[in-house]
């Protein structure tokens, strides 16, 4: 069995499973926000007027709430769905709720990671399409509608069919000026924007080895944007630390040890022969370059090299996607001692990452640079609010998703890059490769 | 639920690939979640412009060659579409909203995934069949019978009053068949197994090695 087999034979009590079969697992958490938790309450309120029992949660130590889409609050309405989501956790006794406002607070998938709420190994489900990016500590993530959300909130378990997995081999080590966001555009551009419907995407080889769990963040993340059921990366010593240090960090010494494997599955073990994949592709690190995907679609990948010169009216470093701590560290690497030349907006995606951007001066690079730095919101990304585009703005993003009107208006443009094109770009004021800057300097 | 079992209706020719979620619903409308009155947003930037007379008046008018607004249309159950229909978010809203307007099928070469798992919850066929047949959907004039009893696409031009001009087989998993047949809540669906899940569930001994509960939430300003 592959990894995601194990996770799922594991959470459905079975000795093994394979693609395709139906299971019905055990989810070990749960994720709502300030979209998914408001769609939730009111299924709870219709299956309720059903006589379905709604008056208390499977297991409200195991689900944990994010405020993110609309906040800080963009309007009344938003306003008033934060109100109802503390109303809920407070009702059902649900205490891991991130406020905005009151110390650590962020995008869900970004709180996901940077305060260890998913481990090794779980079944993970979140009210988000994006909640694949968990998918890279090593747990089976995926993303769930309201419905289904409000069933396992109930119920604690929820069914799958085992998905096929692709597997996407990186050989070698990266080049410094191309980024996990580079790959994955680039995968995208290969595969398509439903080349992984309702499969697995693995990543494994040296490349990833060497990888960041950051990194491999950005992968999964992106595996939604390929139609995938999950994106994976097998856990390995690397994503121990990486959570062992957030735990820590988040004052819980006394469970800050991460265990990669569970109930006798070893989760660390290395991947297997590729027999055990539906397809594997191979990529070769050092050859890959930096990738922009064009409108409308994230599919429309070209090398920046390549890329139509484009004048930019903004640059957005931002989201789930594009704005953990080594995404930010990686543009202020570009910005250091530049000045932008279009509107630049930094927004970190949590307020740990907000905290050590600060304490590490790359605030400063930022705000020197001329860039502004706002709150962690998912913001402008899905085109709520803070900095959404006009009628044909032109913007260059780090986010995940191009479709018309994502980020505002339906006849805005958005070009989708790493954190280091993003920067470069700002400077330049045209889609331009971080090497040029470099170059410059 | 209302069960579904045949929907004969036109049907609407959208005739683009990779409609996203946030072309059915845009995401200014995800802060409202009644679950009724949410087909007045359906593809909400497609179908309705600003006024261009210059009054300033910032309502909206529909868009005159959008599908969705062409009286042919009108009463339309059926939406045939292109492939990876309902990438994107998993905003549930875009079912709602498809649901509201009165469609109760959906015609694509595929789906995406979490937008044909929502389908089901708010009993709206998705029905998946090959590109060719969709193709000659898209351009069909004529009326469509979706049968899912029969698992079958019927199509009727003008003059077939003896019986469809062409018929189509398709595939769906039985128990969602089952659900949508029968108008049944998923949810509601699966309680009616309670008693056969806990019994499975104590025989495979699925309750031993869980994840431990999460940690309580830190006091504020840490």
């Amino acid at each position: 069995m592959n990894l995601v087999e194990r996770i799922l034979a594991r959470a459905s009590g079975k000795s093994s499973v394979s693609p395709n079969d139906v299971v019905f697992a055990k989810v070990d958490r749960a994720m709502l926000h300030d979209v998914s938790g408001p769609g939730v309450i009111k299924v709870f309120e219709r299956i309720a007027g059903q006589g379905i029992p709604t008056d208390k949660l499977w297991d409200p130590d195991r689900v944990w709430v994010a405020e993110d889409h609309f906040v800080p609050s963009a309007e009344k309405i938003s306003a008033e769905n934060i109100a109802r989501l503390s109303e809920f956790t407070s009702r059902y006794g649900i205490k891991n709720h991130f406020r905005y406002g009151m110390g650590q607070y962020g995008i869900c998938h970004t709180i996901s990671h940077e305060e260890a709420m998913v481990m090794p190994g779980d079944v993970y489900v979140g009210g988000d399409s994006h909640t694949n990016t968990t998918g890279a500590l090593g747990a089976f993530a995926c993303g769930l509608g309201h419905t289904d959300m409000a069933y396992v909130l109930l119920n604690g378990e929820i069914w799958f069919k085992v998905p096929e997995t692709m597997y996407f081999r990186l050989n070698g080590r990266l080049p410094s000026h191309v980024m996990a966001k580079d790959l994955i555009l680039r995968i995208i551009g290969d595969i398509g924007t439903d080349g992984g419907a309702y499969r697995t995407m693995q990543f494994g080889g040296t490349g990833i080895e060497e990888m960041s769990v950051e990194g491999r963040l950005t992968l999964c993340n992106m595996t939604t944007e390929a139609g995938a059921k999950n994106g994976i990366v097998r856990p390995d010593q690397k994503t121990a630390a990486y959570l062992e240090e957030r735990m820590r960090g988040a004052g819980r010494e006394a469970t800050a040890k991460v265990s990669l494997g569970r109930g006798g599955a070893d989760y660390s073990e290395p991947d297997g022969a590729d027999s055990d994949y539906a397809e594997v592709y191979e990529y070769e690190a050092p050859e890959l370059e930096p990738v922009v995907a064009e409108p409308f679609s994230p599919e429309n990948t070209r090398p920046v090299s390549e890329a139509p010169s484009v004048e930019l009216d903004k640059s957005y470093i931002g989201s789930c996607t594009g704005a953990k701590y080594e995404d930010l560290e990686a543009a202020a690497r570009v910005l250091k001692g530049r000045r932008v030349r279009i509107r630049t907006e930094v927004l970190p995606a949590a307020i740990s990452i907000y905290r050590r951007a600060m304490e590490s001066g790359l605030l400063k690079i930022f705000l020197d640079a001329g860039a502004t730095v706002g709150p962690p919101t998912c913001g402008a990304c899905c085109g709520a609010h803070m900095g959404v585009l006009g009628k044909d703005e032109v913007c260059i993003s780090t986010t995940n998703r191009n479709f018309p009107g994502r980020m505002g208006h339906v006849e805005s443009r958005t070009y989708l890059a790493s954190p280091m094109v993003a920067a470069a770009s700002a400077v330049t004021g045209r889609i331009t490769d971080p090497r040029e800057i470099a170059h410059a300097a | 639920m209302e069960p579904f079992r045949t929907v004969r209706s036109v049907t609407t020719p959208l005739d683009k690939i990779n409609i996203d979620t946030d072309q059915i619903v845009p995401k200014q409308f995800l802060k409202l979640v009644q679950r009724s009155g949410f087909g007045r947003y359906l593809f909400y930037d497609w179908r309705y412009e600003r006024r261009g007379d210059g009054s300033g008046d910032a309502s909206v008018v529909p868009r005159p060659d959008f599908v969705l607004n062409h009286p042919r249309y009108k009463g339309s159950a059926i939406l045939a579409t292109g492939e990876n229909f309902g990438c994107g978010s998993s905003r549930e809203h875009a079912v709602w909203a498809l649901a509201d307007h009165g469609f109760r099928a959906v015609i694509a070469p595929s789906f995406a995934d979490i937008f044909y798992n929502n389908c089901f919850k708010n009993g709206v066929l998705p029905v998946t069949l090959e590109r060719g047949e969709v193709r000659d959907i898209l351009k069909f004039e004529g009326d469509i019978e979706v049968d899912l009893e029969a698992k079958e696409v019927r199509m009727y031009g003008p003059g077939d009053h003896a019986g469809p001009s062409h018929v189509a087989r398709f595939e769906i998993e039985p128990h969602r068949r089952t659900v949508l047949l029968e108008g049944l809540d998923e949810i509601a669906q699966t309680l009616k197994y309670e008693k056969e899940i806990a019994e499975f569930e104590r025989e495979s001994g699925l309750t031993g090695d869980a994840a431990p509960p999460l940690p309580p939430d830190k006091p504020p300003g840490t």
